[in-house]
């Protein structure tokens, strides 16, 4: 095989594996995202599951109480802290984005970050939207 | 129970349990994070390059084209140009088909013998390796595309509509990936032929098992974090874009099994170069596949061969003639 178009290919080939060093060069990258604490969040300090569970797991306690919800019609979620906290992601004081009022800056920012795109609101509202 | 495959197997286990208790006992996060990655990364490159260039200066003497079909003939003799091709827009075809789509594995055969009382040996088709091998392979080149969110930010739309039509089944929370569980099962498949297929046992060696059981831990370990034991994406993105920013950093709280996940990733890069799986660069370069069959109309001289010194007839003449003519015998040309 012609010996020029081996070194192209071979070119390209590294080029392509190096991309997420150059392609961090030529783009500007964004920092990753320091979720913040906001309004009721900040001061109360407990939530539901400890702060790296939260962050690993929460998909999954969702998806538990969606069921619960629908299924079981189970509302009541007591936490391993001692504290109980409403089976709910926009509805309510006691729901998830009762405590932290902020969307954009509590999910989404995150969401954005890792490309990871829930399909929470294709049924849910964040209810500072509608006001 | 075989050597040829327990002896991967233990050593994928090692391999896993080094990188999970480095990081668990012995806080070793910086070697198997950052260390190691870079030198895995830097080793197949080099690997490849080095592989491919000595394949590149590797004489082809010889046309050497398989031929699946009718060579280029008589104008009234329809000609199998894909399978036979006797134009470089043939080979080029060819290639292409052969790369994405295996078209070799396609025409898989067995042998076996006839169950009745015959007991004839017949061959027949068998396209599940073709299947398995499509299957894992495109899976895999999903699950790889898919990784890129963790080495770019903003991750580009391009990624996201993979993950888009990847994830377009919305099992659980999070959203199910089909090409993660076909990656599994694809290769616990091939696995599987190679251990129950008692003729493909016969020729598997370790060197065989041993990428199999590694991609079906680095498979396993990706799908157990993603679906089972739950590790903090962003704290881990920020371990990737570290590395691909060259400002790495360790993040607080990433457990163990994402550190032998991304060990058991390095150690198949790094492995890459030196085994059957440089395969990816050997099929741009198989003599068979990628040379066109035009033998009878071309004629190609072998590189290797030396100048021959030749007399021919007319020469020959040219020096003895006057003696020729002399001892009266015949020439083609007087004077």
């Amino acid at each position: 095989m012609n010996k020029n178009l081996i070194i192209t290919g071979l070119v390209i080939f590294v080029l392509a594996v190096l991309s997420p060093f150059w392609f961090n060069i030529v783009t500007t990258t964004q920092a990753a995202p320091e979720p913040e604490l906001l309004g009721k969040a900040k001061t109360e300090k407990k939530c539901v599951l400890d702060k790296y569970d939260m962050r690993a797991n929460h998909m999954s306690l969702l998806d538990e109480w969606r069921d619960a919800v629908v299924r079981d019609a189970d509302r009541q979620y007591d936490a391993a802290n001692g504290k109980s906290f409403g089976m709910s992601l926009s509805t309510g004081e006691n729901s998830c984005l009762g405590c932290h009022e902020d969307k954009a800056k509590f999910c989404d920012t995150c969401h954005t970050y890792a490309s990871v795109d829930p399909y929470c609101w294709d049924c849910h509202t964040n209810p500072k939207e509608i006001e | 129970m075989n050597q040829k495959y327990l002896i991967p197997l233990t050593a994928v286990f090692l391999l896993f349990l080094v990188a999970y208790t480095g990081v668990e006992g012995a806080g070793l996060q910086w070697f198997f994070g950052i260390v190691f990655p870079y030198v895995a990364i830097i080793a197949f490159l080099a690997g490849f390059v080095y592989k491919v260039l000595g394949w590149a200066s590797s004489a082809v003497p010889f046309r050497i084209p398989t031929t699946c079909g009718q060579q280029k003939s008589l104008p009234w003799i329809k000609q199998n140009s894909i399978d036979n091709p006797d134009t470089s827009t043939g080979v080029f075809v060819r290639m292409v088909l052969e790369i994405f789509l295996f078209r070799s594995l396609f025409r898989n055969t067995k042998a076996a013998f006839n169950r009745n009382d015959s007991n004839k040996l017949s061959y027949s088709w068998e396209i599940f390796l073709w299947v398995g091998a499509l299957a894992f392979h495109y899976s895999f080149l999903v699950v790889v595309l898919r990784h890129f969110r963790f080495f770019t930010s903003p991750v580009p739309s391009c990624l996201k509509w993979l993950e888009y039509i990847d994830g377009i089944v919305q099992l659980g929370l999070p959203g199910i990936f089909l090409s993660g569980v076909v990656l599994l099962a694809a290769t616990l498949y091939l696995l599987a032929r190679r251990i129950f297929d008692v003729k493909v046992t016969y020729i598997s060696q370790a060197a065989d098992y041993f990428p199999l059981f590694l991609i079906i831990g680095i498979a396993a370990t990706g799908l157990s974090m993603r679906y089972f034991t739950k590790v903090d994406i962003v704290s881990i993105k920020t371990l990737t874009m570290g590395l691909a920013t060259f400002s790495p950093v360790i993040p607080e709280g990433v457990g163990g099994l994402f550190y032998a996940h991304i060990f058991l990733v390095s150690i198949l890069f790094a492995y890459f170069p030196a085994s059957k799986l440089m395969h990816m660069g050997g099929i741009f370069l198989s003599p068979t596949r990628n040379m066109a069959n035009n033998t009878r109309a071309k004629r190609h001289v072998n590189p290797w061969n030396y100048d021959v010194k030749t007399h021919t007839y007319p020469e020959y003449e040219d020096h003895f003639r006057e003696k020729m003519i002399e001892a009266g015998l015949p020439v083609d040309k007087k004077e």
